[in-house]
C-alpha cells in the first residue's frame, strides 16, 4: 500500500521548552478518496493525540479548515490527495501548514479574532430604512444574480491570509470584510445611504487593495474579492468626484 | 464564573435565531458555540425550508393547513399535530422575516420567492437559494446576530449543565482557544446544538453533530423523545455519505438502479422520486439488497443529465461541486452514486412547542429537540424551518420565563463551582487514568454497530445483537484515557469526552428501536412490517439512570385531534 508523507507544521506558542515551530513527519496509508483532513484525523488518532486543527462540515461548505497545503490555500476537507499530482512521486508529500501571516493559536489553528472583528466592523447586515412590507421584498432575478458571487463566501480567511496588503497594514479590512460588504451594497433592498460607505471609503478600507489577486487565486470557493472591491472603490470615487451616494 | 440572563449552547439557526428574539427584548444573552455560528452545520443544508406561500405556479391553493397535514402524514402520524400547526403556520412569516433580514432567496421574474416540489408535500412549497439555502439562512441569521450585539464565546466546548434544587442554572465549558474550564451561570439555558449523526459511521452530518447537547440535558434528568426514529437520506455519495439535495428530484432528477430503471415506479407510483424521504431510502436499500446495485456494486444513480447544464448550473450549483470534488463526478456528464446514509434526529430533547424541557430554565430548539413536529420521518424542508420557528419560540418563551420569575436570585454559585470542580475532576481522572481502551477505536466500533444494526431496516434478532455490542462498548469505555492533557484546542480530550455522549445516545436510539415492536416512518421492523395504532401510537421518553448501563423507557400520548390517522400512500 502506498504511504503518504505528511509534514505538518508544529508549533505551541505556549510551550515554555519548545515555543519555535518545528516540521514534523507522519506516514498514513494512501487509499481511495483520502483527503488532507482525514489524513489530519488518522495522524492525530494513531499518532499524536495533541495535533490541533479545526473541522466540521467535511463537505467545503463551514470554512473551517482552511490551510495552507503544498504551497496553496486550501480546505483540507475538499483537498483529495489524488488531485495533488503526488500520488506517483517516488516520496509522495504533504505540507501542511497553519495559514500564513495569522496570529497562531497552536499547530493548524490561527486566531480569527481580527478577521471577525473587521467583518463586524464593516455593518454585515442589509440596512433597510422604510418599513419592511408585509409580504418579501420584491428582487428580480437581474438584482439578485449581482449577489451569486459574494453570498458564497464562507469566511474561511484564505483570501485575508493571502493579501499583501493585509501583512503590510494590521488595520487594513481584507478582502472578505470588503467583500461582505460588497455583497450588502450590490443588494437592491439594502437601503444603506451614508451607513456603510464611510466604513470602507477611509485608510482602513478599498484604497488599500492594489489589485495584487491573490485572494481571487486562494479562494477555494473560487469568488473575486477584487472584482467586489473594485465596485466599491468606484461608488466610494463616485462619491468623493460627484457626491453621489450610490 | 461569567453570568448572563440567558446562556444559548450552539450557534446554528435555531441557536441564533433564539438568542435574537431575547435579546430584542432587551434580555442580556450570549451564545456558546464549539465553532463560529457561521461554521454551524445548518449551513451545509441545500434543498430549502417549507412554507405555504403560494409563489409557485402550481401553488397558488396551498395553504398553511395543507402543510401541516403533509407534514402529520409525513410523520406517519407521530408528530403532535397541535405543534405542527403551529410550525407550518409561524412559516410563512418567519421566511418573510429572513427576507427582511437579507436571506438571498431566488427569486420569480416578479420578484417573490422561488418554490420548488419537495418529498412528501402536495404543493411545490420548498423556498430556496439555489441548492446552497442552509448557507444563505445561517448568514443571514448570523449578521443579524451581529448587528443585534448577541454576545458570542466562540469554540467553548459545553460539556455539563449546573443544576441548583432541579433548576437549570447555567453550563460548564472548555475555552478552546484559551484552555481550561470556565462557569457560566444564567437564569435560563437553551441548548441548540443540533443533530446526533455521527452516532453512525455513515452519516451526512458534520463532524461536530455527536448529540452532545442531547446529552446534555440527558445526563442532568430530561427525557430524550423517540430516539429510534433515525432519518436515512435516500442520496448520499456513495464514498463519503455526502448529501446529495432532494432538490436535485424536486428539480427533476431520476433515481436508477443497474438495470436503468425509475425503480420508483414499483414503490410510489405517484409520487415517483419525490415519496417521503424513508419510502425512498427503503426502495433504494430494496434494490441494493436484491442485487440492483450499479453493476452489482452497494449504491444508485441520481441521474441529472437530462435536466441539462443551464438547470444544473442555475439550480443545483452546489451539489454538482461536491459531486466533483468528492467523488470525482460531474453529474452534467454523468449519473451520482449515491446510498441511503444516517441524515436525521428526530427524536431529541423532550420540549413542548414553545421550546420548554420538564426541567425549570431549560430549554432546547432545533435537531436536538423534540417537540414533536417530524414524528417518526421528517419531511425535507421542515428542518431548516423547524430550526428558525422553534428558535424564534424558544427565545420568546425564555422572555417570558425571565419575567415569570419577578425578582431574580441569582443563580446558585457555590453549585455552579462544584459543578466546575466535577468537572475538572472528571478530565483529571481521565488524564491519569491508565488507559486500556482507545477513544477512537471504540467511537467507530459504536458507529459501525449502529450502521450495521439500526439501519434502514431493522428486526429483532439484529437489534438485539447491536443493542449488547453497545452495552460491550459501553462497559469498556469506562477504560479509557487521555492522552494529552490541558492546554488550548484539546481535541484529545474534546473527543473523548464526546464517547461518552455518543454512547449513551445511541443506547437510547438502540433500546427504543428494539422495544418498539411496529413499523412506523423511518422505524421499519421486517418482523413488524405494519403500523400498530393501537400500541404504538405514542412518544418513547428514555430517562438517563445514573450507574445503570442503558435508559429507563417511559411513553406519553400523541397530540392528535386535527387529522384523524389514516394509511400512507404515495
Amino acid at each position: 500500500m502506498v504511504e503518504i508523507t505528511f509534514r505538518i507544521k508544529r508549533q505551541d506558542p505556549a510551550d515554555k521548552k519548545n515555543p519555535e515551530f518545528h516540521w514534523e513527519e507522519y506516514k498514513v496509508p494512501f487509499e481511495g478518496n483520502l483527503t488532507v483532513l482525514e489524513a489530519l484525523f488518522y495522524i492525530q488518532e494513531h499518532y499524536d493525540g495533541a495535533l490541533c486543527f479545526r473541522y466540521c462540515c467535511r463537505a467545503s461548505i463551514c470554512g473551517s479548515c482552511a490551510m495552507y497545503i503544498n504551497g496553496a490555500y486550501r480546505l483540507a476537507c475538499q483537498t483529495n490527495i489524488k488531485h495533488l499530482d503526488i500520488v506517483h512521486d517516488a516520496v509522495p508529500v504533504v505540507s501542511v501548514s497553519p495559514m500564513p501571516h495569522v496570529p497562531l493559536v497552536k499547530d493548524l489553528v490561527v486566531d480569527m479574532d481580527d478577521f471577525f472583528a473587521k467583518y463586524e466592523y464593516i455593518e454585515p447586515w442589509l440596512i433597510r430604512n422604510s418599513a419592511d412590507p408585509e409580504k418579501e421584498i420584491a428582487q428580480s432575478p437581474k438584482d439578485r444574480k449581482n449577489l451569486d458571487m459574494p453570498i458564497d463566501c464562507i469566511l474561511c480567511g484564505c483570501c485575508y491570509s493571502s493579501c499583501p496588503s493585509v501583512w503590510g497594514e494590521e488595520n487594513y479590512l481584507g478582502p472578505a470584510a470588503l467583500l461582505k460588504a460588497y455583497r450588502f451594497e450590490v443588494d437592491s433592498r439594502d437601503e444603506a445611504r451614508k451607513e456603510r460607505l464611510p466604513l470602507f471609503d477611509n485608510e482602513r478600507g478599498v484604497y488599500r487593495c492594489h489589485t495584487i489577486m491573490n485572494c481571487q487565486e486562494a479562494c477555494p470557493k473560487e469568488l473575486s474579492p477584487t472584482e467586489g472591491i473594485q465596485w466599491l472603490k468606484k461608488a466610494a470615487v463616485r462619491r468623493r468626484l460627484f457626491g453621489r451616494l450610490k | 464564573m461569567i453570568h448572563h440572563d440567558v446562556i444559548v449552547v450552539g450557534g446554528g439557526l435555531s441557536g441564533l435565531r433564539a438568542a435574537i428574539e431575547a435579546k430584542r427584548a432587551g434580555v442580556d444573552v450570549a451564545i456558546l458555540s464549539q465553532v463560529h455560528p457561521g461554521r454551524s452545520h445548518s449551513g451545509a443544508a441545500q434543498g430549502g425550508i417549507n412554507a405555504a406561500l403560494g409563489n409557485h405556479p402550481d401553488g397558488h391553493d396551498d395553504t398553511w393547513e395543507k402543510h401541516a397535514f403533509d407534514t402529520t402524514k409525513g410523520g406517519d402520524y407521530l408528530g403532535d399535530q397541535d405543534a405542527i400547526m403551529k410550525m407550518t403556520q409561524d412559516a410563512i412569516r418567519v421566511i418573510y422575516e429572513m427576507d427582511h433580514w437579507g436571506c438571498p432567496f431566488s427569486r420569480y421574474e416578479d420578484g417573490r420567492i422561488t418554490q420548488r416540489p419537495f418529498g412528501g408535500a402536495g404543493f411545490p412549497r420548498c423556498c430556496y437559494g439555489a441548492d446552497k439555502t442552509g448557507h444563505y439562512l445561517l448568514h443571514t441569521l448570523v449578521e443579524q446576530a451581529y448587528k443585534f450585539g448577541v454576545k458570542l464565546y466562540v469554540e467553548q466546548y459545553v460539556s455539563k449543565l449546573i443544576v441548583h434544587d432541579g433548576v437549570c442554572q447555567g453550563v460548564i465549558a472548555y475555552d478552546m482557544i484559551r484552555g481550561g474550564f470556565e462557569s457560566f451561570t444564567a437564569h435560563a439555558v437553551v441548548i441548540a446544538t443540533g443533530g446526533s449523526g455521527r452516532i453512525y459511521s455513515n452519516s451526512t452530518n458534520a463532524l461536530i453533530n455527536t448529540g452532545g447537547g442531547m446529552a446534555l440535558a440527558y445526563h442532568a434528568g430530561v427525557p430524550l423523545k423517540d430516539m429510534e426514529f433515525i432519518q436515512f437520506h435516500p442520496t448520499g455519495l456513495f464514498t463519503t455519505n455526502i448529501l446529495m439535495t432532494e432538490g436535485a428530484r424536486g428539480e427533476g432528477g431520476y433515481l436508477l438502479n443497474g438495470k436503468g430503471e425509475r425503480y420508483m415506479e414499483k414503490y410510489a407510483p405517484k409520487f415517483m422520486e419525490l415519496a417521503p424521504r424513508d419510502i425512498v431510502a427503503r426502495a433504494g436499500q430494496t434494490e441494493i439488497n436484491e442485487g440492483r446495485g450499479i453493476n452489482g456494486q452497494p449504491y444508485v444513480w441520481l441521474d441529472l443529465r437530462h435536466l441539462g447544464a443551464e438547470k444544473i448550473l442555475e439550480r443545483l450549483p452546489g451539489i454538482r461541486d461536491l459531486a466533483i470534488h468528492f467523488e470525482g463526478v460531474d453529474p452534467i456528464e454523468e449519473p451520482i452514486p449515491v446510498v441511503p446514509s444516517q441524515h436525521y434526529t428526530m427524536g431529541g430533547i423532550d420540549t413542548n412547542f414553545d421550546g420548554a424541557t420538564p426541567m425549570p430554565g431549560l430549554y432546547a430548539a432545533g435537531e436536538c429537540a423534540c417537540v414533536s413536529v417530524h414524528g417518526a420521518n421528517r419531511l425535507g424542508g421542515n428542518s431548516l424551518l423547524e430550526t428558525i420557528v422553534f428558535g424564534r419560540r424558544s427565545g420568546a418563551d425564555v422572555v417570558r420565563y425571565l419575567e415569570g420569575l419577578g425578582e431574580r436570585k441569582p443563580p446558585n454559585a457555590r453549585t455552579a463551582d462544584a459543578d466546575l470542580r466535577t468537572m475538572e475532576d472528571k478530565v483529571s481522572a481521565l488524564a491519569n487514568a491508565k488507559a486500556t481502551e482507545d477513544a477512537y477505536k471504540l467511537r467507530n466500533e459504536m458507529a459501525d454497530i449502529t450502521r450495521y444494526h439500526f439501519g434502514v431496516f431493522r428486526d429483532e434478532p439484529t437489534m438485539k445483537t447491536g443493542l449488547d455490542k453497545l452495552l460491550d462498548v459501553k462497559a469498556r469505555s469506562k477504560n479509557v484515557g487521555l492522552r494529552v492533557s490541558g492546554g488550548v484546542f484539546n481535541l484529545d480530550m474534546i473527543r473523548t469526552l464526546d464517547l461518552e455522549s455518543m454512547i449513551d445516545v445511541a443506547l437510547c436510539m438502540a433500546s427504543g428501536a428494539l422495544n418498539r415492536t411496529e413499523s412506523r416512518g423511518a422505524h421499519f421492523r421486517t418482523d413488524f412490517n405494519k403500523r400498530n395504532d393501537a400500541e404504538w401510537l405514542k412518544h418513547t421518553l428514555a430517562y438517563y439512570r445514573p450507574g445503570e448501563a442503558g435508559p429507563r423507557l417511559d411513553f406519553k400520548p400523541v397530540t392528535l385531534g386535527i387529522f384523524e390517522p389514516q394509511e400512507r400512500v404515495y
